[in-house]
């Protein structure tokens, strides 16, 4: 029978099929919300590119002018500034270059310009691009303009823009912004070396002996999560500082600089490294060990051949990760870092400081390079770990062996002494009246109101934008999983999405915050009523960490039976039904997690909103850096510490909650 | 049976289907008709394309090319929202947050029925698979065969004109599954529902399916009822894939005859020319044992035709319960060795034992001719 049928598939256009309203609805979701990440993502950085490739400089060429003698007659006679100024050589190429906002007042080309001289002149431009102020009113075209001497000394040459790379060419001719790459990469392989190294005997301990107290350790930990990265910075000037309890423990060095910003960095990556070292160990598999005893293999080459290779793309993951976190942080270096100059502080110096946005652009492109590059081993590494678990591994259960839990006890507990220490001593300043001179406790450096920062409002600022974004930011990202995940069809636009949703943890959030600067705070964007709002913020905040948050919910999605949608479909119930009625609920745990994650980032992070609040809305994490820059540093430790209990509190509620909901919405999960 | 569905309306047909997943052709020209309350499967090895089918009339991935009709309805490019069937799935899936009852009533609500009537209606689905005290507890709380049955009573609550099964035992035990080959079977026997089912698992097939669909490689084989096709495989691989064949290589004789390693013997009419290479090929249970006591005590031992008896050396025996599997070797076969079934009885009557001769007859009507495969 079967060479009676035609092996090739007949020519002509294949079934098309109708869509569904669910399909157009799910299609439609789907567009409106990477439409979101185009514009609070691709939109900002394409400005943000563009800006960094945009140089301005006085172009002499295109404005002329025509002086009269002292009776107010010309002679007809025009000619060029590019001519006045060769003449004189008054102004060199470097000169003319300049900002976006660059004026260039004419009267410097007439060396006996009286402003009380009856004398007359008249510009225009020679071509349409041309522009120039007369006041603050701008002008264009070559029409003449006649003005009087008083009127001419206010005119100003506007700059015209063109594309180039100019400003990378200063970037790297400027050493001192030049020697930040080298800093920032110096800063990043030192922490990431000690981070992981420590890390890893860390999660070593809590997963492969048989120590006590491996829930506390545990719990410690994870705690420099929830405080901003720069709170360690100012327990280290406390500890260490001009000031400080111990400096001479440094022998004479300086904690201001390097060896405060790779400490402060150890801190507030450790907790990171160690998730990812600690699930990595824990897959591995028992039966591995078991042949090398039986091989009479010794326990270090058992550590080599066997623990270290299974645990290699965690610790590689681990690495790039902690790597990321320092190069993009920026507000540990800009309390601690003293004349060490990094990329991230330098974005803020430059923008904020000098107001030079086409340069902080130029930073940002630079810090971009290497984040994406650590990103993409990441998840390179990441989507190799999946399959080294075999459905045949057994787990690996430690034996007791007093001598090495007692040393892994000490180590443990070394660590757990210096996150709590940093803490400890986070606390200890902010109660303290006045150091060193007034060591006796008050809330004095409670009264917010009284510093500059924005004073308790921040602190309720901070937990407004912390619940909206948790609220919004969950329902986007979990929304958006679930469409990319589970509708039909529609190949390219998923996978589009897909890589939408990826980019924004490549992208630092310095970066971040300055694109947004240069997208929504261009008045002819429509978007610009939302500048200096709360809105930007949950915005800025949601999209930064869209990423993991949505890879928390494909997780959980993809655990769902492929099959529901089809069984909803085939039943002619609407998939929104199904999405509200059985996916909500069984994903709940992955749903609330990324709802704390998100409110515990939104509570800590600065840098990218560092750019972008109002006195409206000044948060408590940019309080802490902002007292701090004033010299309030007692106060800063006070507003950091605040963020601390108000985290573990939403923490200690999260799970709280979890477990009263899963216990009433998951009771089919027990058997 | 045959002869109920045949005269029964036409129900869903589908024309010159074609799916190709980029490069690779999933169904090849594939036309079919189903008749109203039929139980169809599609039976064939993973990979040939019978899923993909299933999933063609539902909705779930389009068919590249041709028309599926549906009670007199061209269904071609609807969605699945669209069409009109019940599906139960190898995975069940049954939503793990619901009780059972919210399970069954999920393709109730919104249709107009009142809650005591979709009360009503649970009840009654419950009743109908057998689990009618079970509406409180979750899936998770059920064994497989229970979630298989609340699945297809998940399935036919809303009354749907077709049901698709797509391996919906291959998850259970083998014990289980027996049972509810049966029960599914009479519960689509009592709702009278088109039915299609996808499996893997010939004698479920053979079971439980008004007609066979055999397919391979995206192509459909042969289709016929389960005696049909066990009886009158139409080619080698139907031959080969349901139940078990010797195959032979053989040259055709002339008309209703194979030459087998030189000698001629009779079999079933064939259309080969004479002298083609084919194979020959008959089922071991067909090959009948000969000798003193061959048939019951009394009965006479008549070898029918001469051309097809021979004797062969008996080189292993293997017991598998209700018969013996024998190894028969035959100078006419080569290195190759036939396999029969001889029946307890008979194995005991004959007296065989390995490395004795014994007579058998590949019975005329039970030795087929078949194409070379891949030719």
């Amino acid at each position: 029978m079967s060479d009676t049928v035609a092996k090739e598939l007949p020519a002509g256009p294949a079934v098309k099929g109708k869509l569904s309203r669910d399909d157009l609805l799910m299609r439609g979701g789907m567009a409106v919300i990477a439409l979101y990440l185009v514009v609070t993502l691709v939109f900002p950085l394409y400005a943000m590119l563009s800006k960094s490739f945009s140089t301005f400089w006085f172009d002499l060429g295109q404005y002329e002018v025509q002086v009269s003698n002292e009776a107010g007659v010309f002679d007809g006679k025009a000619i060029s500034f590019a001519a006045l100024n060769e003449e004189m050589g008054l102004l060199s190429e470097e000169d003319l270059t300049a900002g976006s906002d660059g004026r260039l007042g004419v009267t410097q080309f007439f060396p006996d310009f009286s402003f009380r001289s009856p004398v007359l002149y008249k510009i225009r431009a020679t071509t349409d691009s041309g522009r120039y102020l007369v006041g603050s009113k701008l002008h264009t075209g070559t029409v003449w303009l006649e003005l009087d001497s008083n009127t001419f000394r206010r005119v100003q040459l506007r700059p015209i823009k063109s594309v180039g790379a100019g400003n990378f060419v200063k970037f790297f001719s400027t050493p001192a912004l030049f020697n930040s790459i080298r800093n920032s990469l110096w800063i990043a392989v030192v922490s990431t070396v000690v981070t992981v190294s420590l890390a890893f005997w860390f999660a070593y301990a809590l997963n492969r002996s048989c120590m006590r107290f491996k829930g506390f350790f545990r719990l410690v930990a994870m705690a420099p999560i929830l405080v901003p990265s720069l709170l360690p910075g100012i327990a280290l000037v406390y500890l260490f500082g001009n000031q400080g309890m111990i400096k001479e423990v440094l022998f004479g060095a300086s904690i201001y600089g390097p060896i405060g910003i790779i400490i402060g960095s150890i801190f507030f990556t450790l907790p990171h490294a160690f998730i990812i070292i600690s699930t990595a160990l824990a897959i591995s598999d028992a039966r591995l060990y078991e042949a090398a005893v039986s091989l009479r293999a010794s326990p270090w080459r058992t550590f080599w051949t066997v623990t270290i290779p299974g645990a290699r793309y965690g610790l590689i993951s681990a690495a790039f990760v902690v790597f990321n976190l320092v190069i993009t942080d920026f507000g540990l270096p800009k309390v601690i870092g003293g004349q060490f100059n990094v990329l991230a502080v330098d974005i803020y110096k430059q923008v904020i400081g000098q107001q030079n946005f086409e340069m902080g652009a130029v930073v940002s492109v630079v810090l971009i390079v290497p984040a994406i590059f650590a990103f993409a081993i990441d998840r390179l590494v990441q989507s190799k770990q999946v399959a080294l678990l075999s459905a045949r591994s057994v787990p690996y259960q430690p034996n007791p062996n007093p001598k090495t839990d007692r040393i892994f006890l000490i180590y443990c507990s070394l660590v757990a002494c210096f996150i709590l220490g940093i803490l400890a001593i986070c606390q200890y300043a902010a109660l303290i009246k006045f150091w060193p001179y007034d060591l006796s406790l008050s809330f004095r450096n409670y009264q917010f109101d009284r510093m500059d920062g924005g004073g308790w409002s921040s602190y309720f600022n901070s937990i407004k934008l912390g619940l909206i974004t948790a609220i919004a930011g969950t329902s986007v990202v979990f929304f958006g999983a679930y469409l990319v995940e589970k509708s039909n069809g529609f190949k390219v636009g998923r996978s589009v999405f897909q890589m939408f949703a990826m980019l924004p943890m490549a992208i630092p959030g310095m970066v971040l915050g300055l694109a947004y600067i240069f997208f929504f705070n261009n008045p002819s964007n429509p978007l610009n009523v939302i500048y200096g709002t709360m809105a930007i913020l949950v915005i800025c905040t949601v999209t930064h960490f869209y990423t993991v948050s949505h890879l928390t919910a494909v997780t959980a999605l993809k655990q769902m039976d492929r099959e529901f949608e089809s069984v909803a479909a085939s039943l002619k119930q609407p998939t929104m039904k199904l999405f509200a009625r059985v996916t909500v609920p069984v994903c709940l745990p992955a749903v609330l997690d990324i709802s704390i994650y998100l409110f515990i980032n939104a509570m800590t992070t600065v840098s990218a909103v560092v750019f972008l609040y109002s006195p409206k809305t000044t948060l408590a994490s940019v309080a802490v850096l902002n007292m701090d820059d004033a010299g309030d540093i007692a106060p800063a430790a006070a507003m950091g510490m605040m963020i601390f209990y108000t985290n573990a509190g939403a923490r200690i509620l999260h799970l709280i909650a979890s477990k009263g909901i899963l216990r009433r919405t998951q009771a089919w999960r027990a058997r | 049976m045959t002869e109920v569905t045949a005269t029964a309306p036409l129900y869903l047909s589908i024309e010159n289907l074609w799916k190709a997943f980029g490069e690779f052709l999933a169904l090849r020209d594939i036309s079919l008709d189903i008749h109203d309350g039929e139980f169809v499967c599609f039976l064939g090895p993973s990979g040939c394309g019978k899923t993909t089918l299933l999933r063609a009339i539902a909705g779930l991935d389009l068919q590249t090319k041709g028309t599926i009709m549906q009670a007199g309805r061209d269904i071609s490019n609807l969605p699945p929202s669209e069409r009109d069937f019940g599906i139960v799935f190898q995975s069940y899936a049954l939503f793990p947050n619901l009780t059972i009852e919210k399970n069954i009533a999920f393709g109730l609500e919104n249709t107009g029925r009142s809650k005591s009537e979709i009360a009503v209606r649970v009840a009654e689905l419950l009743d109908l698979v057998g689990l009618p005290e079970q509406d409180k507890k979750y899936p998770a709380q059920l064994s497989g065969g229970q979630q298989q049955r609340i699945a297809l009573a998940r399935a036919i609550a809303t009354n749907p004109g077709l049901l698709l099964l797509d391996e919906p035992l291959s998850a259970l035990d083998a014990k289980v599954r027996v049972h509810l080959r049966h029960e599914i079977k009479e519960l689509q026997r009592i709702l009278g529902v088109t039915t299609v089912m996808v499996t893997h698992d010939q004698e479920e097939a053979l079971s439980m399916a008004d007609r066979i669909v055999v397919m391979n490689h995206g192509v459909i084989e042969q289709v016929g009822t389960p005696t049909e096709i066990y009886r009158d495989p139409a080619t080698l691989f139907v031959a080969d894939f349901i139940g078990e064949m010797n195959q032979i290589s053989a040259q055709a004789g002339a008309k209703e005859t194979v030459v087998v390693g030189g000698a001629e013997m009779k079999c079933r009419s064939h259309q080969f020319s004479s002298g083609s290479a084919i194979v020959a090929a008959i089922r071991p249970d067909d090959v009948i044992p000969h000798g003193n006591g061959a048939r019951s005590p009394g009965a006479k031992d008549i070898i029918e035709t001469p051309e097809n008896a021979f004797e062969v050396l008996i080189d292993e025996m293997e017991f598998l319960g209700s018969y013996w599997r024998c190894r028969l070797r035959n100078e006419r076969f080569g290195e190759q060795e036939l396999i029969a079934d001889f029946s307890v009885n008979a194995a005991r009557r004959l007296a065989l034992q390995a490395n004795d001769t014994m007579m058998i007859e590949l019975p005329k009507s039970r030795l087929m001719a078949f194409e070379q495969a891949g030719g």
